[in-house]
């Protein structure tokens, strides 16, 4: 079995972080928000292009003062996401939230979890529950963008986890 | 700092000297004897808080089982009893940082209290409108934070002491800040983030010429040096236990009795005061007109024990390995191909800032901790500073003198780790 260092950060994800795709600001997005973990200090931007209830186009920026910006998991996961969104609609975006947000609280079971297609790579991140942070930032950044908050903070009164999964 | 560099030259290889048997020191700490993930716990982040020798923790069991009572208040048995090893503790912690008189050792909650008691009851009496408030650019966010609402509540202006790529603060540049309107000068003895010990027995000595009292931010210093206030002539110097081997809660700030007794009370209530009525309410003295209400008496207790094992180990004696832990693991890791040390001052202590190319310090933390490694992994409490050196974030490892050679080697050989991981 392998080590849980390696179920965390496996291949996809460390690939990810290092060439993240979609990684650039976007001028003619109509959704953006800005997502904070203020304890650990990741800093994402997320644009969308949305039209008639499709996602048409979605991409992120990471805010930082050096090269590496923001952690891997973070990264990862704003990388993916947006590889899984393109195209969506507004309903399967919220689907797709929802089941992510439910591999890593551990409420989903496998079936389910197949459903969530590449997005199961990050299910390593349940065994460490002081990342899962940093898993969903960008997607409760994304579900700020679509509800057209302009920020979205993992801390206090904007503190996605206590709407999380609703 | 001259008292251990001159341990340090009579102590050229104190990690293999038999009068520091650090073994037999571990020992003393149970916290350190217990396996994380599989591993044996390394803890390598005393400079946010260090564990608690035995000795300490049955002392606040003595005070809890047969002691607990409340203090300065009773005629009774157990009153008496507590009162009398509360102020015993603060005996203990005058002769520590070497006060003239104990009723100068306010005791606070930590640093962050003895600071806010600072700004409150001196910086709001005597500071107004264009007057000026000097700290550093390492400051932790509680020497910061603090002025700033000082500043904006009366229209003063903080200006703060810039410093080299290397950590160290620029004198030349503090000179030119000091002048008539400054009031007050708070700068960190050790800075928490990078390790830089400052000069600041030469900076006071500058600040005095302007007559402006200055505030030593002492929680990374005082465990980590000998202390006298006296010598080093400070106005004020503040510390918090829980990161000198003792239970949180507790902590001092140390203030020349001259300024304490002119300054306004900083909370008030109970113990503070001399009489109350309605029309008018006159204040305790010294100490008791800084705390208000009841205090942390076991905490406080405890940092009394604490001392006692500090002294017992041999103060001097235990910051030079720690001299000699840093300098060893300062060597080991920066010979880590793609490891940047953040923080080169000549003068450093305990503390060892790293970064990881292209490995964000949280990952860092997370291969760490897998490891049985506890490190800080963040901005440490000092945003600034990490602007400063155009990084999101470090990770940090943070000795004390119960940590060993092996512990540093364990250390690099996870670094190592995160850099096939991240391969």
């Amino acid at each position: 079995m392998a080590s849980p260092i390696y179920e965390l950060y496996n291949e996809q994800v460390i690939e990810h972080s290092k060439k993240p795709r979609n990684y650039r600001e976007m001028d003619a997005a109509n959704r953006k928000a800005e997502g904070v973990n203020p304890l650990c200090g990741d800093h994402q931007i997320i644009y969308l292009q949305v039209e008639d209830d499709v996602i048409k186009d979605i991409s992120f920026i990471c805010i930082g003062e050096d090269k590496v910006k923001n952690c891997a998991i973070s990264k990862s996961s704003a990388s993916m996401m947006t590889r899984s969104l393109k195209g969506k609609t507004l309903k399967d975006a919220d689907t797709l939230f929802n089941g992510f947000h439910e591999m890593l609280t551990g409420e989903l079971n496998e079936a389910a979890q197949d459903k969530l297609g590449h997005l199961g790579v990050f299910a390593g991140v349940r065994k460490f529950p002081e990342r899962v942070k940093c898993a969903t930032l960008p997607w409760h950044t994304m579900r700020a963008a679509l509800n057209n908050q302009e920020v979205a903070s993992t801390e206090g009164a904007l503190d996605p986890a206590s709407s999380a999964g609703g | 700092m001259s008292v251990t560099k001159t341990s340090l030259l009579e102590t050229p290889d104190i990690l293999t000297d038999a009068r520091w048997d650090v073994e037999r020191i571990r020992e003393d700490f149970p916290v350190l004897r217990q396996m994380v993930n599989g591993k044996p716990l390394v803890y390598l982040d005393n400079a946010a808080s260090s564990q608690v020798p035995q000795i300490v923790i049955d002392r606040g069991s003595i005070y809890l089982e047969q002691e607990h009572s409340n203090i300065h208040r009773g005629v009774h048995y157990l009153s008496q009893r507590a009162t009398t090893a509360y102020e015993g503790a603060r005996e203990k912690v005058k002769r520590f940082i070497n006060a003239r008189e104990a009723r100068e050792c306010i005791f606070v909650r930590g640093a962050t209290e003895g600071i806010n008691l600072v700004m409150h009851g001196y910086g709001r009496k005597f500071i107004g409108e264009g007057d000026e408030v000097i700290i550093s650019a390492m400051e932790h966010h509680s020497n910061i934070v603090p002025w700033q609402m000082l500043c904006e509540e009366k229209n003063a202006r903080l200006r703060v002491i810039p410093m080299n790529d290397q950590g160290e603060l620029l004198l030349d540049e503090y000179d030119a800040l000091l002048n008539e309107r400054t009031k007050i000068v708070a700068i960190a003895h050790i800075s928490n983030a990078l390790g830089t010990i400052n000069p600041v027995k030469e900076m006071i000595a500058r600040a005095h010429k302007y007559g402006v009292p200055v505030l030593l931010d002492g929680a990374q210093g005082a465990p980590h040096l000998t202390v006298d206030v006296q010598d080093l002539d400070c106005d004020f110097y503040a510390l918090s236990g829980h990161k000198m081997f003792a239970p949180t809660g507790s902590g001092v700030v140390y203030g020349k009795a001259e300024l304490l007794e002119k300054m306004n009370p900083f909370q008030g209530g109970g113990s503070m005061i001399r009489t109350v009525s309605f029309e008018k309410t006159t204040y305790a003295g010294l100490p008791d007109k800084f705390e208000a209400g009841t205090p942390a008496i076991a905490s406080q207790i405890g940092l009394g024990a604490a001392i006692d094992y500090l002294n017992s180990i041999g103060r001097e004696q235990a910051v030079a390995y720690e001299h000699e832990l840093l300098t060893y693991a300062t060597e080991k890791i920066s010979a880590i191909e793609g490891v940047r040390i953040i923080g080169t001052a000549r003068e450093k202590a305990s503390v060892l800032s790293f970064v990881v190319d292209e490995v964000h310090p949280h990952d860092i933390g997370t291969i760490l901790d897998q490891e049985g490694i506890a490190v800080r992994a963040g901005h440490h409490c000092a945003q600034p500073v990490m602007k400063r050196f155009k990084v999101s974030a470090t990770a940090r490892a943070s000795f004390a003198f119960y940590n060993t050679k092996h512990e540093v080697d364990a250390l690099v050989s996870a670094i190592e780790k995160v850099i096939e991981v991240f391969g």
